[in-house]
């Protein structure tokens, strides 16, 4: 798994790209939560679409992030989740973490969403 | 119904083999040629059931998991993963969604939700101190021929 932390104006996104489990996840938090507390930004943006496996311990990374972002005030959202990680975010009941998408099917970005 | 393959391996309780242990398992159901979707569900229950044996069957020690795979003529897949670990106290309370013993590792307390939902059968046998065995059915939708 390779994660790829890019900062914007207000948010923090961290791309995720391959296998999420309980081996990978670990590299992943440490990574992700390094840069979180430097920059305490006000929404993580987790990538997804990028996730070709997960099981419940993507749902321990997400809820992981959460609390930290929460603890300064920020909040986590996750973008285009791939098929097998969407599965596993909707038996977890955490449909609302993820922007919903356009009809174009491009996800709505923070911007539109805020200007609607 | 009759068993026309099987498939057993031992690996040491590691992280890495999770997707060792998932990835074979995979190959080994891809020979009744089932659809990608069951593939993916399969991989994730298997997954579940190793990451138990090594995070609270040997609580991150030393140990053995083993996988036992057969598969029958219809496509009925059955899944064997035990351990030789601590075994569960309760199991009724560990197989309860969200309960978890291991908050600190960002368990989410969903490992046996995932495997429930996405095999068709699910039992889990279990001894205090000799160890834990989680049982699966799924079925494949190709045949083997």
């Amino acid at each position: 798994m390779t994660v790829e932390l890019i900062s914007g104006d207000r948010h923090l996104t961290a791309v995720l790209v391959g296998e999420l489990d309980h081996h990978t996840a670990a590299a992943a938090r440490e990574l992700i939560d390094a840069r979180l507390e430097r920059l305490t930004p006000p929404l993580l943006i987790i990538d997804m679409a990028g996730v070709s496996f997960m099981d419940s311990s993507g749902i321990g990374l997400i809820l992981g992030r959460k609390r930290t972002a929460e603890s300064y005030g920020g909040s986590v959202m996750i973008k285009n989740p791939s098929r097998p990680a969407e599965k596993v975010i909707r038996l977890a009941g955490l449909q609302e973490l993820v922007i919903p998408e356009k009809a174009g099917g491009s996800p709505v970005s923070e911007k539109e969403r805020k200007r609607k | 119904m009759k068993i026309k393959n099987y498939m057993k391996l031992t690996v040491p309780a590691k992280s890495v083999n999770e997707s060792v242990i998932r990835s074979c398992t995979a190959a080994f159901a891809a020979q009744v040629d089932p659809t990608l979707e069951e593939l993916s569900d399969l991989r994730s229950a298997v997954s579940e059931a190793v990451t138990n044996c090594i995070v609270h069957g040997y609580k991150d020690s030393e140990g053995e998991i083993t996988v036992v795979l057969k598969l029958t003529a219809d496509g009925w897949l059955y899944i064997k993963i035990s351990d030789k670990g601590c075994g569960i106290e309760d199991i009724e309370q560990a197989m309860t969604p969200l309960f978890t013993t291991a908050p600190e590792g960002e368990r989410a307390g969903l490992g046996f939700a995932v495997m429930e939902a996405f095999t068709d059968d699910l039992k889990v046998r279990s001894a205090v101190g000799k160890g834990t065995a989680v049982t699966m059915k799924k079925k494949l939708s190709g045949k083997y021929e």
